[in-house]
């Protein structure tokens, strides 16, 4: 069976461009490209009530990623949520009182956690936990704070 | 009343026939791919045909849907103030969904259909018997590189129509509505995920390959061998191949995303 050199041309040219609309997907469209490259380490931070906080959530300072949230679980004797961050490694000069609390991005956006730094001499290291952090807010909450506070005022 | 009950008891058993036929058919195409991989010539011949002549139609398609969907996301999301969004809600319905789909879709029309038009009349025209009388056992020989060429061609299609869709959105926001072209692919880069969205898409279309190219090439081989009969086969082609994908497009999707 002979072939010609045509078809095995157009075979080839027609994987490729599979194979190169496989790259652009991953590439450009993806986020493989704002995954972090290097190695990161583990920070925890406990918070009374995480919102809409999910695994994957961006987690950064100064408005910068700086990595992202890897799990979220429940501690039930201390009645909080336990949070486990991914830094990356390049950013590993965060003082041991930087506080962490949960945003929100725009009025719908998703959440994120933003650490503010503090001012001690101390750096995180891998594994330790962020003391001082701040609850997502709650817009029932917050409302139901609102009316209370007005009908106090109204008495 | 008992002609009736005796053809609704046939109809079943016929199912099951079918059905039993169908995977041991399967099973002795599979046993012969190890011989394709010995022949790839074969293999070629059988991409050209089932994966290079479909491209275009694919990326054509894939060019308008994308373009589509740029349109209606732009008109509805304009109203919630977030056309910047717009590079998400086209990646995500193209990468998990239309991409698979729809190429799966026109790949049962454009290649299952002809893969058996040209098996039924191979065997119409005894062209399979005749292989076997040399010894030349024709599942071997003729279905299982065909089969293994749609197997391989519909995720390289697909990945063809999602990027020429991504773009096609992107012509039509960024160009022509004006959304912000920074925030179209760094919002799409924020949100889409390579394992969870890119990867599970190219999982499906996978699958699909594997059960469109199947009942492409089954129909063709276990065709009754007349002109009517070859026409019938066709057009359960494209009919078996468009609920199959559909119909497990909701399996798959119930798998992959349904967990949280």
């Amino acid at each position: 069976m002979k072939q010609s050199k045509t078809t095995e041309l157009l075979v080839g040219m027609f994987v490729a461009a599979g194979l190169a609309a496989l790259f652009v997907l991953a590439m450009q469209v993806s986020n493989l490209s704002t995954l972090s490259q290097g190695n990161s380490y583990q920070l925890k931070a406990r918070f009374d009530n995480i919102g809409g906080l999910k695994v994957r959530s961006p987690v950064t300072a100064g408005g910068v990623r700086v990595g992202r949230v890897a799990g979220i679980e429940y501690d039930d004797q201390r009645y909080q949520a336990v949070v486990t961050l991914l830094v990356e490694d390049k950013y590993d000069h965060f003082p041991d009182d930087t506080s962490a609390s949960i945003f929100t991005a725009g009025l719908l956006g998703e959440q994120y956690i933003s650490l503010d730094p503090g001012g001690s001499e101390e750096y995180l290291q891998d594994g330790s936990e962020i003391e001082i952090t701040q609850s997502a807010l709650v817009l029932e909450k917050l409302v139901s704070k609102f009316l209370f506070s007005k009908t106090s005022e109204g008495k | 009343m008992i002609a009736w009950i005796r053809r609704l008891g046939r109809t079943g058993i016929d199912f099951f026939e079918k059905l039993g036929r169908g995977s041991l058919f399967l099973a002795a195409t599979l046993v012969g791919l190890p011989e394709v991989l010995r022949r790839p010539r074969l293999l070629v011949a059988q991409m050209l045909s089932v994966g290079v002549l479909s491209l275009l139609l694919i990326a054509i398609s894939g060019l308008f849907v994308g373009m589509v969907l740029g349109l209606q996301g732009y008109n509805t999301l304009v109203d919630f103030d977030a056309e910047e969004s717009l590079g998400v809600v086209v990646a995500l319905s193209i990468v998990r969904e239309l991409g698979p789909v729809v190429t799966a879709l026109l790949f049962a029309g454009r290649a299952g259909s002809a893969l058996t038009a040209e098996i039924g009349l191979m065997k119409a025209t005894e062209q399979l018997s005749g292989m076997e009388m040399m010894a030349v056992d024709p599942v071997h020989r003729v279905i299982a590189p065909r089969f293994l060429a749609g197997f391989l061609s519909m995720p390289l299609l697909a990945a063809v129509f999602g990027a020429v869709g991504i773009y096609g959105g992107y012509f039509v926001g960024v160009g022509l509505l004006g959304v912000d072209e920074g925030s179209y692919w760094a919002q799409m880069q924020a949100k889409v995920d390579l394992y969870e969205d890119v990867m599970n898409g190219v999982i499906k279309s996978l699958v699909f390959g594997f059960v469109v190219t199947w009942i492409a090439v089954f129909e063709g081989y276990d065709t009754v061998p007349t002109s009517e009969g070859v026409s019938r086969a066709t057009t359960r082609t494209v009919v078996h191949s468009a609920f199959a994908v559909l119909a497990l497009d909701f399996v798959l999707t119930a798998l992959m995303f349904g967990k949280d």
